[in-house]
């Protein structure tokens, strides 16, 4: 180990290619209710929106910062363009994306991921989705899949039976200030008993300076409904500092089952404040599949509701906080029926003076008699200026609860380390090859593309080489 | 062809501000078996761990050479390329990493040959079978939950499976029963060969019913305090190590030998 090989830092340039901004609209900065007023006039929304997201306003304004977490002391709210539109009208055709949008696409794979196996795409660029597309069998089935924009006004019914229900501007400032400047995201709608069997994909990205991205992501499974949905993030990378503070809410009814898939890889000057939650009912099933690899700072709890007998939840999650980076995650899960089960599996690493913080919540109502739960979170770090916490909370209301919990944070031992370089594997590949164990009871896990894409990441952020 | 391979010359090491090795002078050729004896704590893991280049360790004084070579700065992982391999004391547990991917990575690193999958495995299978490893090790975790019998086996399937010109073994028989010891002896003599050397560290005479030494060694606070032959091992057996913790420096261990 005398020589030692120095651990770089992913090289971020293939999706760090900014465009010269283009935009056709931008709206003034700092919020007032003129501003809110025209996004809504700009979208073209019905009334009971615009009442919504002004209400929401004044919620935000009146709700402090949290204070616990992360320090979010640099973000200047008030700078934060809310809402940028790129000049390109929804598209599903690919040809009639604009070039240098398309570029952007390119450099992410877009197209490739699409002719693979997704059965739809649905890419935001800023804040508007640009691309849209769901196979048409899926369609033949009542499979809606499409911006949020547009289902507001094609779906007006399920969406305001269910829109902002489960995250409220009530929650906290964050999700106030989502309420009001909403902008994009995806809605898909499954019918009773049809099985989506391909993965709908979404890919969120902003790339104005100083804009924010407060897509509204609405899930709804009918009884019986089967879906995947995955989403995608990278941002190109400006000095300005951005922040997401998007909304995930998932309705999950009767013996239906979603898997909601998650690779974040914000760049890092990002404040990535997001919330998700799943309401799940009788039977039904949540999987959630979480990888937190971006961001300058991040605040990431998704929530699963089990509220209908033997409804059940799943957490995998996978945080890599490295240098400048304080990523504070965690899997919520509410036991409010009886004979519902949960199991959360996490595992963070932190390199370079990076900062990750398990932040977890198991709670059991009184109604969740013969529940069971298991949390296994664990950290590493790989050197000793990075840092690492857990902090599994429990609130208990019933005894008739079975409960295993195991947490632990460790260092990467150098005696690994010199154990593998003694069987001539140069130092970076055994940190790898001792992190990729150490979540391997994750990726064993995962379907096998996203596994190779959980490995790739940590292959990145650990050998500093890009294909 | 030149048969040397390995020179040790006044070596001195510290760990934490400690000295342990204490000019340790040692020569090593291909061909050979050597045995170092020595009582606990007289710094024999040290000797393979700054051979090896444990980070922890440092060399205060005097020369490792390997085929000519000063290796003193070498890096860990490139000394195993040169040839060198350590059969630790206690080897690490890796969760997540299977005995297979793991060596199949480490034989790619030290052969530079990439292995092919099918290839490997079919080495792989031929290397267990030699040291009556059961197959199913291959898919299990590097030493999760092995037994110590069974890591120090696993130690020798590495070594049978990198083919390295030096081996030192550390141990290797301890926590071994009398038929591990025995296959673990065979797998040894089966890798022995003209063109490479081992260096046996050891507190038991039980492997040397198997193994015949060309050289013993005893090393006494962090110094060989006498070389010998078979003889000698034997004269320990009887004798224990009390008389040489006081004896001056054999002749052969002398610096100006260097
Ligand atoms: N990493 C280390 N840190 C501190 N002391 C060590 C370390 N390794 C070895 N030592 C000390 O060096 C001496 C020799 O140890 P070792 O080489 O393991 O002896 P042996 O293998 O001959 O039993 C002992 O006193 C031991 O405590
Ligand atoms: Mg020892």
């Amino acid at each position: 180990m005398n020589d030692k090989t120095e651990v770089n830092d992913i090289d971020r340039s293939l999706h760090e290619e900014k465009n010269v901004e283009k935009h056709r609209y931008q709206s003034a900065k700092g919020l007032t209710p003129e501003v809110i007023k025209e996004i809504s006039r700009e979208k073209d929304e019905p009334e009971w929106m615009l009442k919504f997201r002004l209400k929401a306003l004044k919620i935000y304004k009146n709700k402090e910062v949290p204070t616990w977490g992360a320090d979010i002391s640099d973000l200047d709210m008030d700078n934060i363009i809310t809402y940028v539109r790129p000049d390109a009208d929804l598209q599903s055709d690919w040809d009639q994306v604009p070039e240098e949008i398309k570029d952007t696409f390119d450099a992410l794979g877009i197209p490739e991921a699409e002719k693979e196996s997704l059965a739809g795409v649905g890419a935001q660029y800023d804040s508007e989705v640009v691309y849209h597309n769901l196979k048409e069998e899926m369609v033949e089935q009542g499979v809606i899949y499409m911006d949020m924009e547009n289902a507001v006004k094609q779906h007006e019914d399920l969406v305001k039976q269910h829109f902002m229900k489960l995250i409220t501007p009530n929650d906290h400032k964050f999700s106030a200030l989502h309420g009001a400047v909403w902008s994009g995201g995806s809605f898909v709608y499954v019918p009773a008993g049809v099985d989506v069997n391909i993965p709908l994909q979404s890919y969120f990205r902003q790339n104005a300076p100083g804009s924010g991205q407060f897509e509204h992501t609405l899930i709804i499974l009918e009884e019986g409904a089967n879906a995947h949905f995955i989403e995608g993030c990278s941002a190109p990378k400006y000095s300005v500092n951005n922040l997401h503070a998007g909304a995930v809410e998932l309705f999950i009814n009767k013996g239906a089952k979603l898997r909601y898939s998650t690779i974040e890889n914000w760049s890092r000057n990002m404040y990535n404040l997001n919330t998700k939650r799943a309401l799940v009912e009788e039977d039904g099933v949540i999987e959630w599949v979480s990888g937190s690899f971006g961001s300058k700072v991040s605040m990431l709890y998704p929530m699963s509701i089990l509220k209908g007998a033997r409804a059940r939840a799943e957490f995998t999650g996978v945080t890599f906080a490295a240098e400048g980076q304080y990523l504070d995650t965690g899997a919520q899960v509410i036991h409010d029926a009886p004979d519902t089960t949960s199991t959360v599996n996490s595992r963070s690493i932190a390199k370079d003076g990076g900062h990750a913080y398990y932040r977890g919540l198991l709670k059991a109502t009184k109604n969740a008699h013969g529940a069971k739960a298991s949390v296994s979170c664990e950290s590493l770090m790989l050197d000793n200026e990075s840092k690492s916490d857990t902090l599994p909370i429990m609130k208990l209301q019933t005894d008739d609860i079975d409960v295993g919990h195991e947490a632990k944070v460790g260092r990467i031992s150098e005696e690994a380390v010199f154990y593998l370089m003694s069987r001539g594997i140069s130092e970076e590949e055994a940190k790898a090859m001792i992190v990729r164990g150490f979540v391997e009871p994750i990726a064993s896990e995962l379907p096998l593309e996203y596994a190779v894409e959980l490995n790739n990441l940590i292959n990145l952020e650990l050998e500093g080489t890009i294909g | 062809m030149d048969k040397k391979l390995l020179k040790i010359c006044n070596l001195e090491s510290k760990v934490e501000e400690e000295k342990i090795l204490n000019g340790i002078n040692l020569e090593v050729n291909k061909g050979e078996l050597h045995i170092i004896m020595g009582p606990n704590g007289a710094g024999k893991s040290t000797l393979a761990n700054v051979l090896m280049g444990h980070p922890e360790h440092k060399i205060t004084n005097g020369d490792i050479e390997f085929e000519g070579e000063n290796i003193n700065q070498l890096a860990v992982d490139k000394r195993a390329k040169k040839g060198i391999f350590l059969s630790f004391q206690y080897p690490q547990e890796i969760p997540g990493v299977t005995v297979e991917n793991f060596l199949r990575t480490a034989k790619t690193a030290v052969s530079g040959e990439q292995q092919s999958i099918f290839d490997f495995k079919f080495l792989l299978e031929e290397k267990m079978n030699l040291l009556n490893i059961d197959q199913s090790y291959a898919d299990r975790y590097l030493n999760k939950g092995f037994s110590g019998g069974e890591k120090k086996k696993n130690e020798i399937l590495q070594m049978a499976v990198l083919e390295p010109k030096l081996a030192i073994l550390d141990e290797t028989d301890s926590g071994l029963d009398v038929d591990a010891t025995k296959t673990v002896a065979e797998g040894i003599k089966k890798v022995a060969s003209e063109d490479n050397a081992m260096i046996i560290i050891t507190h038991h005479n039980k492997i040397l019913d198997y193994l015949k030494p060309d050289y013993v060694h005893v090393l006494v606070d962090g110094r060989i305090a006498k070389s010998g032959n078979m003889e000698l091992a034997e004269e320990i057996e009887r004798e224990g190590f009390a008389k040489y913790k006081k004896e001056v420096l054999d002749e052969s261990n002398s610096k100006s030998n260097c």
